[in-house]
């Protein structure tokens, strides 16, 4: 039988190690980078074995944020479970509110409102806009730009706490999507602010744009390095905008069609070569069409209740029996899988995160680049520890 | 020409620069604690419990102990006991009361969930953030003294939310009046005499 | 999208004899997922890879669960194909006891996404798998000794004090501090 080698899935050939004691190019250095280190995201460990100043080995080290979310999931209802999943991607939390909600909304058949789905897709695509402003501004950060563009990301990100403030009562930890629809509805104000803020950032990216996408030293930094090829980041369950940034259509709000997308018009971009620089442009695509998105659902939003009428608040107690739901969040697929035995709280509560799934392919995307373009690439990945190791 | 891109990034850094002098769009820093940005209403942060009014914070409590809070709380952080005996509420009617109602604000994370399913309106979200003990446990829980407001502080902090749970709470009150009132009224009226009995026909 | 009976018939045509049955799911999700049988897991997961109606090319979630009551644990993988897009199509294998016969053969060989997620579920469930790369613990250190996510894990004896304890937490706080908690409770 013919198992395919592992090896053979790399998308750069690895260096070949070269003896650890080599007289005349002196020893290999192993150094860990991690946990506490400003540039990994997180409290992230990479063992990383240098070859003067070339990676040649790197293994990633989690858990230092395990909070065992999982089996915390199984002590907790599901209503009090949605407070928890805020905390998994600590920067999205009204995407991993739905993510949960759709799980559980699979597993109960319970149907949901059409103004509850296009304010599901407003709040998404505003989740979406701050982290990819975010990473942008992160990744510049590791590149050694030491701040300026992740304070200019930061100031747009508190508009769109600030509306998430005053939606839901908290800017990160919003506690928003229920099963069946919204906690709450926004009123006429709170969508005409973000009407303006939707129809102002247009103009933010573009001054964004001019100081980063053709910045000589962002370019040099970033492209041609840590290519991915398509084989490898579908064989590794890479998803979200670095499969596309290698150029795989796969988009979950096309290919699921969940929520109110099917509805709603917008563009996949894909990128050509998969380097760093692809991922980055990838984002700043994303949050152009993320743009086009809030400007349709806030100009279609229908009326009619927020939350479907027969949905049960407290004693809510799915029928015995298993469902998967996932979405499409910032990161990548972000997943749900509930097993109930008919009690209040799921038997088996497993969340898929992207973030980690995504880092399967880290060691293979840095073999051979220098230790500083590692980092780069740590930060294109695009992870939040709070997913990780939830 | 090399280098240009550089350049339009140099001239977006000093639109920056220069413009915080004189645009607040571009100079976001709110001095705090000398400023303070103004709170949305729906900013929640800890629980507290509402009382009628502010002269008997204890005894008008709208909280009757129910612990349907304590049983959602998904890091379990309220500790509710049940009163022996039953006093007058707000209402005068007699209720059950919480003896002892202990909120680990360490713990809490402000999820507003106990707010949510609490039947009676008698918890609802505040708003402070500036709170500091200097004992990490005992210090850190706030009993039902600490945790009692009174109404008017939650109109002060919470207005739309507060008009619209008293104007819930006053129907519901009017709606209880008027049934009660029908009920007695039936039972003061004089009882319609009984149907005469109709003997069976004789075999 | 193909039923999972349909499946099961292509599954047979394609790797005759292979021991494999249909578990149906009685949530409205109707995500009725297909059991392996020992011994050819990994043939059919290469043929539910590169089968031209299937090309089931993304692993998208390896989940472990813990069926104390049923005496097995349960290895769950959610299938996708990135080319036809479409799925789910659940796999799920089992081992023949909670004890010492856990092994399961890996699947890390065919889609590389289990990589991370066999350790995870080596690390809190206790399964072995049996061909992975480099099966060692993922989130807990490498020295730690039990399984966490199963059943019946009993978290180590180290009580921080809890001012609201409820259940079993109280019980566990009067059994380290008596004099602190007295039976009736946190002093109001």
């Amino acid at each position: 039988m013919n198992v395919p080698d592992l090896q053979a899935l790399a998308s750069v050939p690895g260096p070949a190690i070269r003896a650890v004691h080599d007289e005349f190019h002196g020893d290999l250095l192993e150094v860990s980078m991690g946990p506490h280190h400003p540039s990994t995201h997180g409290v992230f460990r990479m063992i990383v074995t240098l070859d003067g100043e070339t990676v040649v080995k790197l293994k990633p080290v989690f858990g230092y944020l395990h909070r065992n979310h999982e089996k915390i999931g199984e002590n907790t209802s599901y209503l009090a479970s949605m407070p928890y999943t805020d905390r998994l991607d600590y920067f999205c939390s009204m995407t991993n509110n739905w993510a949960y909600a759709l799980a559980v909304e699979k597993l109960a058949g319970q149907a949901v409102p059409d103004r509850a789905e296009y304010v599901r897709v407003i709040l998404a695509e505003l989740t979406r806009l701050l982290n990819h402003t975010c990473l942008a501004g992160f990744l510049l950060q590791d590149g050694g730009a030491s701040g300026t563009p992740l304070m200019y990301a930061f100031r747009e990100r508190e508009k769109i706490l600030d509306l998430f403030e005053s939606l839901s009562g908290s800017r990160m930890m919003c506690n928003f999507q229920r099963f069946g629809g919204c906690r709450v509805d926004p009123d006429p104000a709170w969508l005409a602010a973000a009407r303006t803020l939707a129809d102002g950032y247009g103009r933010f990216l573009d001054e964004f744009e001019r100081l980063l996408t053709g910045n000589e030293i962002l370019m040099a930094r970033t492209q041609g390095i840590g290519r991915l090829s398509p084989a490898l980041a579908v064989g590794a369950g890479v998803t979200g905008p670095i499969l596309r940034a290698s150029g795989v259509d796969y988009d979950l709000r096309k290919v699921d069609g969940y929520g109110a997308y099917p509805r709603l018009k917008f563009r996949v971009p894909l990128g050509d070569h998969g380097d760093t620089y692809d991922r980055y442009m990838i984002r700043v695509l994303e949050m152009r069409e993320s743009i086009s998105l809030l400007q349709q659902a806030l100009a279609d939003l229908p009326a009619g209740p927020i939350m479907d009428p027969k949905a049960k608040l407290r004693g809510f107690r799915p029928k015995a029996g298993e469902a998967y739901g996932r979405i499409e969040g910032p990161k990548g697929e972000i997943g749900f899988y509930l097993i109930s035995e008919g009690g209040p709280n799921p038997y088996r509560y497993r969340v898929r995160p992207p973030s980690l799934i995504n880092l399967t392919i880290l060691e293979d995307l840095c073999l051979g680049h220098s230790i500083a373009d590692a980092v780069v690439i740590l930060g294109s990945i695009d992870i939040v520890l709070g997913e990780v190791d939830r | 020409m090399l280098g240009i891109g550089l350049l339009q990034g140099l001239a977006v850094t000093a639109r920056n620069l220069i413009g915080s002098f004189h645009d607040p769009k571009r100079f976001v820093t709110t001095q705090y604690p000398e400023e303070r940005t103004k709170l949305p209403e729906a900013y929640r942060n800890f629980p507290f419990l509402v009382a009628e009014n502010a002269t008997d914070p204890m005894g008008t409590l709208r909280c009757v102990a129910c612990q349907i809070c304590e049983k959602e709380c998904p890091p379990q952080c309220i500790y509710i006991e049940k009163s022996k005996d039953k006093k007058p509420d707000a209402n005068g009617k007699m209720q059950i009361y919480p003896a002892i109602f202990a909120i680990d604000t360490a713990v809490c994370m402000s999820c507003q969930i106990c707010v949510e399913v609490c039947p009676f309106d008698a918890i609802k979200m505040d708003q402070v953030f500036e709170f500091a003990a200097t004992d990490r446990f005992n210090g850190l829980v706030l009993d039902r003294v600490q945790l009692a407001k009174p109404n008017s502080y939650f109109h002060g902090i919470h207005p739309t939310e507060a008009a619209e749970v008293d104007g819930r709470l006053a129907a519901a009150r009017k709606a209880a009046e008027e049934k009660a009132r029908l009920a007695a009224a039936a039972k003061a009226a004089p009882k319609p005499p009984p149907a005469p009995k109709v003997d069976p026909p004789a075999e | 999208m193909e039923s999972a009976e349909q499946i099961r018939e292509r599954i047979l045509a394609g790797v005759p004899g292979a021991d494999i049955s249909v578990l149906p799911n009685p949530a409205p999700s109707a995500q009725h997922s297909i059991l392996l049988g020992p011994g050819r897991a990994r043939e059919i997961a290469i043929f539910l890879r590169d089968a031209p109606g299937l090309k089931l090319d993304l692993c998208s979630n390896a989940t472990g669960v813990d069926w104390p009551q049923h005496g097995y644990l349960e290895v769950v993988y959610h299938l996708y194909s990135v080319e036809l897009k479409h799925g789910p199509v659940v796999i799920r294998q089992r081992t023949a006891n909670r004890g010492d016969a856990v092994t399961l053969p890996s699947l890390t060989p065919v889609w590389r996404s289990c990589e991370f997620q066999e350790r995870e579920i080596f690390d809190l469930f206790g399964v072995v798998f049996d061909g992975h790369p480099d099966l060692r613990r993922l989130l807990m250190w490498d020295e730690f000794k039990d399984h966490p996510m199963r059943k019946d894990y009993v978290e180590p004896d180290d009580f921080e004090w809890e001012p609201t304890p409820h259940g079993d937490v109280l019980a566990k706080a009067r059994g380290h501090y008596p004099a602190a908690v007295p039976k009736e409770g946190p002093a109001p």
